[in-house]
């Protein structure tokens, strides 16, 4: 692993970035305007103590490992780059996630993985409230519990809680759908606990192991929308 | 015996009231609409110009140039953007409005140099690809929203409000979403698509400057990053919004459009345009950030004269919804395609409506090829003409106000001041805060 100069850095496979030294802002415009084409497969980032906007809108097939804790919006909107946080993160982690993956060693704030449109998010300790909010595609898998309001308006991909969930799951569901292993202590507006297919089984075991985790997917139910608040009637008889 | 005789010219209980009980009694919801606000609210109509005579002196009108020039995000952006006119495009969604009609407000914006804005439906290629500059929003649905985006537009409008419905979402109905539209916002065609009316990523100011930084990381600190409110509490959140990092603030008031919403939040929510104006800029001035930080001001604007007075009371730039979808061919009689003028009166009766009373926006059967996705009426708006007719429009607008301007002695837009102005009625000089003509009384404010 290379800690030598800039110059040194941009000439090696391997870089690592130490944010006690660097700024967020240099970091951010290496991985934006010159990690594409480089070579260079994988990045270390230390000292992150606890700072912002870490390694967002990454475009390029780089393993990224972050070794310490971190604040909102690490990873964001990222394509392509599997990072690695060894650490807790704040709110936010992975929004907008494209493609590639995020995946946090400790604990998750609020809104983890919101509105992500595709990739995987995996949070391996607990995450906060408002989980997969707006997801659009995004599979989420969270190896301990999430918090209230989990998944609010989640319209497509998957959200795998190997824990429990708080109140508020699910609420205004579209197409995206919920597994949770634990207890469920209240859905929200318009969810509704389905049973498990075959089909369920088998995506939840296919998450589980991209994610590292070894839960029998049959221990697993299914949370998804009853569909009622799709359609408003605007001319004549109106009701949902 | 059908009609309630003892009603009439009743003022607590009229037609439109009677109407609207008869109605809620007969199917127990609210009505959905598109457009603004319709009740008459304090506006820019309320104030009048005072001219050059002695003791200004007047521009010629033919003959002496008056600058138009407008520059947008002048605060942290490397890139700051740089308009011919101070007039620009507001954001109206790909699924509210035909991919046709964001090509055509590209076309235009692009030829009368200035900023077209997507909208809730993301951004679509022919969008991009005609429009030199455009302005791309981060709404609370996040519909389409995409880094690849992000990087191809010219700034950034983080919404966090609209004057139509401040503090509210959205719903576009099922009978706009076409396979394509679907694909965009990530959901199956036909539904309902639900906007909500809070950021999945943040909720407060705080918040909001760590997202504004974290748009601002995506693009390298080169793209001008907008925050648009809805008017409500004003002075407050303006100041916020430049807290968090704003380089440009984007106010709209109650007379702002909408998609579709529900009729009371049109009617009964925020503060008219003129006061919102006069209340940004009295925040930014308390902030010492007046000329820092521009500010666009909309809802409602629909002339050069609206133009002007808006530049007078301090605004850098306003920007234009419905009057764009008017000029565009909303509620005209007929519709040009192929070649040729064709009568869409047919249609508008079809939707029990008629020309001048049509508001079916959110129902996509737009008879003019406006608001659609209907593969045939959409075709009813080419984007040659319908840049044709909005090119013209704005350039109007443009006219009229360096007509105004050089009356008032001005060689620039930008030099229109309050004095310039006084106000026709009580309401509009105490939200205004410019004097009530003829007298020297500002409503409010002591003066000795």
């Amino acid at each position: 692993m290379d800690t030598l100069s800039a110059t040194a850095q941009r000439q090696a496979s391997a870089v690592r970035f130490d944010l006690a030294e660097t700024s967020v802002r240099e970091l951010n415009h290496f991985l934006h305007r010159e990690l594409p084409g480089s070579g260079i497969e994988t990045i270390e980032i230390v000292h992150p103590a606890g700072q912002h906007n870490i390694a967002v809108g990454v475009d390029a097939p780089v393993k990224i490992d972050i070794y310490g804790h971190v604040g909102y919006f690490v990873g964001g909107m990222n394509k392509q780059a599997d990072i690695t946080v060894h650490g807790n993160v704040g709110w936010s982690v992975a929004e907008n996630l494209m493609s590639g993956s995020v995946r946090v060693k400790g604990f998750a704030s609020e809104c983890a993985g919101a509105s992500g449109h595709g990739g995987l998010l995996v949070i391996e300790g607990d995450a906060s409230s408002r989980c997969g909010i707006s997801m659009k595609g995004i599979d989420i898998v969270v190896g301990g519990s999430v918090g209230h309001m989990s998944a609010f308006m989640a319209q497509a991909g998957h959200l795998v809680v190997c824990g429990d969930a708080d109140h508020g799951l699910g609420d205004s569901l579209y197409e995206a759908v919920i597994y949770v292993r634990g207890q469920i202590h209240g859905l929200g507006a318009d969810a509704r606990v389905e049973p498990m297919q075959e089909s369920d089984y088998a995506k939840v075991a296919q998450l589980l192991a991209k994610a590292g985790f070894d839960h029998d997917p049959r221990e697993f139910k299914r949370v998804a929308s009853a569909r009622t608040l799709y359609h408003w009637n605007a001319d004549a008889n109106q009701e949902y | 015996m059908s009609k309630p005789l003892y009603l009439e010219n009743n003022a607590t209980f009229g037609s439109n009231t009677l109407h609207y009980i008869h109605r809620a009694a007969e199917v127990g919801l609210y009505d959905i609409r598109g457009l603004g606000a319709k009740r008459r609210v304090p506006n820019f109509d309320d104030l009048t110009f005072l001219t050059a005579s002695v003791s200004r002196y007047p521009l010629e009108g033919y003959r002496e140039k008056c600058e138009t020039r407008t520059v947008l995000g002048t605060r942290y952006a490397k890139k700051p953007l740089v308009l011919d006119i101070p007039i620009t495009i507001a954001g109206m969604s790909f699924g509210a409005l035909s991919a046709n009609v964001k090509e055509a407000l590209g076309r235009a914006a692009t030829q009368l140099g200035t900023t077209t804005t997507t909208g809730d439906g993301g951004m679509t290629p022919e969008e991009r690809q005609s429009s030199k500059t455009l302005v791309y929003q981060c709404l609370p649905s996040r519909y389409g929203f995409n880094p690849d985006d992000v990087r191809k537009a010219d700034a950034i409008e983080v919404v966090v409000g609209q004057g139509a419905k401040p503090g509210g979402g959205g719903m576009l109905l099922g009978q706009k979403i076409n396979a394509r539209v679907a694909h965009m916002r990530c959901l199956p065609q036909g539904i309902d698509q639900r906007s909500a009316s809070r950021h999945p990523d943040w909720t407060g100011p705080d918040d909001l400057a760590i997202k504004i930084a974290e748009l601002r990381e995506i693009t390298d600190w080169e793209k001008p990053i907008y925050v648009k409110i809805g008017a409500t509490r004003v002075k407050n959140d303006v100041k916020l919004a430049v807290a968090a990092g704003a380089d440009v603030v984007v106010v709209d008031g109650m007379q702002g459009g909408t998609a579709a919403t529900q009729q009371v939040f049109i009617e009964h929510a925020g503060i008219p345009t003129l006061a919102a104006l006069r209340q940004a800029v009295e925040a930014l001035e308390e902030i010492d950030m007046l000329g820092t930080v521009q500010l666009i001001i909309s809802g409602g604007i629909r002339s050069g004269a609206d133009v002007a007075k808006a530049l007078a009371m301090g605004a850098d730039a306003v920007a234009i919804g419905q009057g764009v979808m008017m000029a565009l061919g909303c509620n005209r009689p007929d519709y040009f395609q192929n070649g040729a003028h064709h009568s869409a009166l047919a249609d508008y009766e079809k939707l029990g409506t008629a020309v001048g009373h049509c508001h079916h926006c959110h129902t996509g059967r737009c008879p003019v090829g406006v608001t659609t996705q209907d593969p045939v009426l959409e075709q009813r708006l080419e984007p040659a003409e319908g840049a044709r007719r909005v090119k013209n429009y704005l350039q109007t607008l443009k006219m009229e106000l360096t007509t105004l301007a050089r009356a008032c002695g001005k060689s620039d837009v930008h030099h229109l001041e309050r004095e310039d102005l006084v106000a026709l009625t009580i309401e509009a000089a105490a939200m205004a805060k410019v004097p009530l003509a003829g007298t020297d009384w500002i409503p409010g404010l002591q003066r000795y």
